[in-house]
């Protein structure tokens, strides 16, 4: 079985900036890529260049073998993917939203209601599902926009810092949602909370200045820092080396 | 194409979920009424015609089409919906289209609503229906063109204002260009310059159409025109996706 994700060399340069430098991993189905790194360090503008959102200056990136930049629509069929900040349409209802991007994946009729409940019920917006997005607290926009990612129950999941917003609850409901599903799919999250990486992650990659630093499970991770520390571990990675 | 009907209706709805489509209807209606009747002497002139609605049509749509697409592409930019929207399974050209459409639909939706003054001038006299309805559809042709340059516009910033402004001024000069103000200044120097201009502009087309004349030169260039700047707009997402 190959990699559902895979990336190869990767690099992607704003003027004289170089925002993701070389960077090549790949990601089985069953796994749970936590990804990590400094704000700027490049992980959106990774994620972003797997989405499709981004054209890369160099290097290629594949979604269950279709190429993002050469196959796009075949590549993104297969992705759910939740954009940093969790951007929806505000004026939409959260049912209308959904049926939106849902229809646009093809489906109609009893089954895209089907869908819609489905990824309603995964992410508990019940309570909401009439309101207008726009009038929703942050944690509830952030579980609309994962929706949206989950609603055609893809292969591959990249979900940019989903849990960012939410509250100690949410955040336990959103991982057990990760866990629940990590068998059957391959995923990525972007987090800044290292806990997090410990609680659903079954690989972690740090990233620094563009390129990868670290890549191993967690417990390895841990291994690298005497104190077995994630926390020290992201510092001794990620701060620039002291003179 | 299925795609694409989705995104029009999302947006043609997005449109109705706002004030926008109250109050640009409203507006367009009473300017178009008290520019007919009071500026264009509509009852003084004694004639069974619509010339001084068609007269005053382009300067009205100049006016309010690019406040209809001054947010069609800006919007979504500053909302960073974009993100969401083109990592769905779609092109762009889908996603241009769509937008396209639904605003066309809404124009036309507004000229519809005109039928008031059809049926007054049926009332008092006996127009020639063929004439006014080939002038309704030279006005569709004309907000068309204009919505395609506010489109390609609005996609190349995420600021409505200069979009708003920036639109008005580039449908201007396609509106003025075959004014005699405007080619006989050409003319002194280079008299190709102002062939050019007449041909290139969409009043002088849109005039003849008013007289109840189509001509299949008239309908390719209309064609061209909007195809051109659709084609602009996809070009102008594509390279300005992430700014």
């Amino acid at each position: 079985m190959s990699a559902l994700i895979d990336i190869k060399g990767l690099t992607k340069r704003f003027g004289r900036f170089t925002a993701v430098d070389d960077i090549s991993f790949s990601v089985a189905r069953g796994e749970v890529l936590g990804f990590l790194g400094p704000n700027g360090a490049g992980k959106s503008t990774t994620m972003r260049m797997l989405a499709g959102f981004i054209t890369p200056t160099s290097g290629s990136a594949a979604i269950c073998g279709h190429d993002v930049a050469t196959d796009g629509v075949a590549a993104r069929k297969r992705l759910g993917y939740l954009p940093e900040g969790a951007p929806t349409y505000p004026d939409m209802a959260v049912t209308d939203f959904l049926a939106f991007t849902g229809r646009i994946r093809g489906f109609s009729g009893g089954e895209l209601a089907d869908r819609v409940d489905h990824a309603i019920s995964l992410t508990t917006l019940q309570g909401v599902r009439l309101q207008p997005i726009e009038t929703l607290s942050k944690g509830f926009k952030r579980r609309v926009g994962l929706a949206q990612a989950l609603l055609h129950d893809p292969d591959v999941l990249v979900l940019d810092e989903p849990t960012d917003g939410l509250d100690p609850n949410q955040k336990h409901e959103v991982r057990r949602l990760i866990e629940q599903m990590a068998a059957q799919k391959a995923i990525i999250i972007s987090t800044h909370i290292l806990e997090e990486v410990d609680a659903v992650c079954t690989r972690a990659i740090i990233i620094a200045g563009g390129r990868v630093v670290a890549d191993a499970t967690p417990s390895e991770l841990a291994r690298l820092h005497p104190s077995h520390k994630l926390d020290d571990v992201f510092r001794q990675l990620t701060m620039p080396k002291a003179a | 194409m299925r795609a694409t009907l989705v995104i029009a209706r999302r947006e043609f709805a997005s449109y109705f979920a706002t004030p926008v489509a109250v109050v640009f209807i409203v507006i367009f209606l009473a300017l178009q009424g008290a520019l007919t009747f009071n500026l264009g002497n509509f009852f003084d002139r004694n004639q069974a015609d619509l010339v001084p609605f068609f007269n005053f049509l382009p300067w009205v749509l100049l006016l309010l089409v690019p406040a209809l697409t001054m947010r069609l592409w800006a919007e979504e930019r500053r909302q960073g919906t974009i993100e969401m929207l083109l990592t769905l399974p779609i092109t762009q050209t889908q996603a241009v289209v769509g937008k396209f459409l639904a605003a066309w639909a809404f124009c036309l939706l507004a000229l519809l609503l005109t039928f008031p003054f059809v049926v007054t001038v049926n009332y008092l006299g006996h127009p020639d229906n063929a004439v006014i309805a080939c002038g309704y559809l030279g006005g569709f042709l004309v907000a068309g063109c204009f919505l395609a340059i506010g489109g390609a516009i609005s996609a190349s910033t995420k600021n409505q204002v200069i979009a708003f402004v920036l639109t008005v001024a580039v449908c201007f000069v396609f509106t003025v260009a075959s004014t005699p103000l405007v080619t006989d200044f050409l003319a002194q120097s280079t008299p190709l310059l102002a062939t050019i201009a007449r041909r290139l502009a969409v009043a002088e087309r849109y005039q003849t159409m008013t007289r109840g004349v189509i001509s299949l030169r008239d309908m390719l260039y209309f064609a061209s025109f909007i195809l051109f700047f659709a084609f602009v707009n996809t070009v102008v997402i594509d390279h300005r996706r992430a700014d």
